[in-house]
């Protein structure tokens, strides 16, 4: 069938420095670029670029400009050109459309409408180049209250397991089979050298990787690939992954010709199988299901791990919460609108759930309301870009972060949404041998450290602008922070003042 | 709370003891010696049999609670009763003999290891079992099962006996099979095709499965006291996965 798709981007190749070397055609995994010998000239194939800049950035002659298609539908803010050519695919395909990242749709971003204070006059700001900063947090449930031995003064209360972390900053789940093996062990070698958890997601753990299971979080999703005792007890916390940001209320299918043999032992399964993780966890109907799963899962642990839950940030995401709360999470975790996947059909991508400030403000609140804010850690993931938001996310209530995209780009995602492919230019979303080389684990961790070392710098930076020493001052002051360009409905769920106020 | 017989027998009356006191109890016995552990009085207790790693017996009179043998890696348990939801939820490897019936969920995403039940089992039995290398979960059903029975199965061996239905009744679940991509299911009696999932094939038995099928209905007889020949003098039906694949062609790229 002849496709009416155009070409996504242009791709200019300046004939005065190409030199015809032929990196680009070696380095483009979606065929773009080839050597036509007879006329010795590089040519390319534009239809298929999807604006990855792997050629432009490993061009040695810098001949290369990826540029949009300029090419136009006439003007019409109902009929754009994604979704004129949504229909096109489908029409010629029959099928869902699958995608990969986050949505990109620019729903409201309102970390963009939150600013924060700093001190001027009144109190202090603290320089923290010459001033300890803290930026340690400690996950996991916290007691009602502490008892202190008199005499003693040693703590008499019993607390349950608690997780360090150095920076409020963990690695998103991203399971082996979604990313290679390489992205997973730059992710471990950084968490381990900074001090923080990166997740396994729902793939389980390479025999490689138990070795830093002192920084790990191993998840238990609706496959169960690779979940045995051995698995449960590697990691520091154990997660139960009930919904994911991207796809909130579906399951997902790694299809066969990722399971190469090294992924099959590692889930579990046979290898070249489709690795189907049901849509629910049959076990889970309820809340008192949820409740028997997070016991079972202390029982397998023997009580020494605290047992997050992730959930896809949904409309009564306050309430379930304060449920997961009851059935027993140390730690929850709230998934946003903005969380992205290795592949996920675009309809529910782009349209299923809410943003995750929203969601954070409204389950801090309630926790609080309740009275049972202390029993567990709030963690968010989906749509966090810099230190700045991380601050604001620490305000709004949140004791840590996921970051996924966020880490992937500092391994060189460009974010070009073709994880769905299979074929990451980049080398981080795929499992081909060829490709996944490209990420050296050495180097990945470097690039990973480095990120988190800048945010933690920018935190203390922010902290000491605002007066306070310690980021427990920060966490859930929301009177540090003001929302612009808000409605009052908006300000009254994010429990912020209109910046003024 | 413990009596003990001999060097390798510990017996335990479980009244008024909650699962975590019990469970924490049968790890410390675990790391001992002991071979056998017999609990009386059990009254559903959830989570026997998980976090013990090693092959140990373990016997219930009673009726133990949900996830009996959750995650559970090496011990043979007996229930002397009947067994709730969950039973052998993820296990990897052990075996569940249960002299009774079973809840939902049965054998609810097992890598491997035996269960045997008696009677009647409930909703979603086998789902999602998996097999991997040497290890194939293996469930046997005496009597018959609810809907979705095998749903999902991507490995391992589902035998329904029907034992329990009267003469010309026939299994009532519907939905068998559905989104099976790996496996195989042994079904003692007939159903319609309306029964089936979608995705499931219906062959006859050759050699091969009637081999298996010879050696888990003996295990199971064993298990139970029926004679293994009456029960394999009958008709069985071969539920297979259609496709390995049967999500293959949902999505545009």
């Amino acid at each position: 069938m002849k496709t009416f798709l155009p070409a996504k981007f242009k791709v200019d190749r300046s004939s005065d420095r190409c030199i015809q070397c032929q990196v680009c055609v070696n380095q483009c995994s979606f065929d773009v670029h080839y050597y036509d010998a007879e006329d010795n000239e590089v040519r390319s194939r534009e239809e298929n670029c999807v604006g990855c800049h792997r050629c432009a950035i490993f061009c040695p002659a810098r001949a290369l400009t990826i540029s949009r298609n300029p090419m136009d539908y006439r003007d019409n803010l109902n009929w754009r050109g994604e979704t004129i050519e949504d229909i096109f695919k489908q029409a010629e395909t029959g099928g869902m459309l699958l995608t990969g990242m986050g949505d990109d749709k620019g729903q409201r971003i309102y970390w963009d409408h939150l600013v924060l204070n700093a001190s001027q006059v009144t109190n202090p700001s603290i320089d923290p180049l010459r001033e300890p900063m803290e930026l340690v947090t400690y996950i996991g449930r916290k007691p009602d209250r502490v008892t202190i031995d008199p005499v003693t003064r040693e703590l008499k209360t019993d607390l349950a397991p608690q997780i360090k972390l150095e920076i409020p900053v963990m690695f998103s789940a991203m399971s082996y089979g979604a990313v290679s093996l390489n992205v997973q062990e730059s992710l471990a070698r950084a968490a381990t050298e900074f001090g923080t958890l990166w997740n396994t997601g729902e793939g389980g753990l390479q025999s490689s990787l138990f070795k830093y299971g002192k920084n790990t979080i191993v998840q238990v999703a609706s496959g169960r690939f690779g979940v045995h005792s051995d698995y449960l007890n590697a990691g520091q916390v154990v997660e139960i992954k009930i919904g994911q940001g991207a796809k909130p209320g579906i399951g997902g299918h790694l299809p066969g010709e990722k399971v190469s043999l090294d992924v099959s032992l590692t889930r579990m399964i046979p290898q070249g199988t489709d690795a189907l993780s049901p849509a629910p966890q049959h076990d889970i109907y309820s809340i008192e299901d949820l409740a028997q799963l997070v016991y079972a899962l202390k029982e397998a642990t023997n009580y020494t791990k605290p047992i997050s839950v992730k959930i896809a940030a949904v409309h009564n995401a306050a309430a379930i919460a304060s449920g997961m709360v009851r059935a027993g999470a140390d730690i929850i975790c709230l998934d946003g609108l903005r969380g992205a996947t290795g592949a996920a059909p675009k309809v529910i991508r782009d349209n299923v759930g809410i943003p995750i400030e929203m969601a954070l403000a409204a389950v801090d609140s309630r926790l609080r309301q309740e009275g049972i804010r202390n029993q567990a850690s709030v963690v968010i993931a989906g749509g966090i870009r810099s230190a700045g938001d991380v601050a604001k996310a620490i305000a709004l209530g949140a004791d840590a972060v996921y970051i996924g995209t966020a880490a992937l780009i500092a391994l060189g995602c460009h974010v070009c949404q073709q994880c769905h492919t299979g074929k990451c230019a980049w080398g981080i979303c795929t499992s081909d041998l060829g490709l996944t080389k490209r990420i050296n684990p050495d180097i990945g961790a470097q690039r990973l450290v480095n990120l988190l070392r800048a945010w933690s710098l920018e935190l203390k930076d922010i902290l000491g602008g605002l007066g306070v020493n310690a980021l427990e001052s920060l966490r859930g002051n929301r009177l540090h922070l003001r929302g612009i360009g808000l409605t009052d409905t908006e300000l009254d769920i994010l429990g912020v003042k209109m910046v003024g106020a | 709370m413990t009596k003990t017989a001999g060097n390798s027998v510990v017996k335990i009356d479980t009244t008024g003891i909650l699962y975590k006191e019990l469970n924490a109890r049968l790890r410390e016995i675990a790391s001992d010696s002991v071979e056998k552990v017999e609990l009386y009085n059990v009254c559903g207790q959830r989570y026997i049999g998980t976090d013990l790693n090693r092959p140990i017996q373990i016997d219930i009179y009673g009726t133990p609670g949900n996830d009996l043998g959750a995650f559970m890696n090496g011990p043979k348990i007996v229930v002397h009763g009947n067994a709730q939801d969950g039973c052998g939820n993820t296990m990897n490897e052990g075996e569940i003999i249960v002299h009774g019936h079973a809840g939902d969920v049965l054998g609810l995403s097992a890598r491997g290891g035996k269960i045997f039940v008696r009677d009647y089992v409930g909703y979603r039995a086998g789902i999602h079992m998996k097999e991997y290398k040497e290890k194939k979960p293996t469930l046997v059903i005496g009597g018959t099962a609810q809907d979705f029975a095998g749903e999902y199965m991507a490995g391992g061996v589902l035998v329904l006996l029907g034992l329990n239905l009267a003469e010309g009744e026939k299994h009532k679940a519907k939905y068998i099979g559905t989104g099976m991509h790996g496996g195989v299911i042994y079904l003692r009696g007939e159903v319609e095709k309306y029964q089936l999932g979608p995705e499931v094939g219906v062959a006859e038995l050759d050699e091969k499965d009637n081999q298996v099928l010879r050696t888990l209905v003996g295990e199971f007889a064993g298990h139970f006291g029926y004679p293994a020949d009456k029960i394999l003098n009958h008709k069985f039906m071969k539920l297979y996965p259609r496709f390995l694949r049967p999500y293959g062609r949902l999505y545009a790229y």
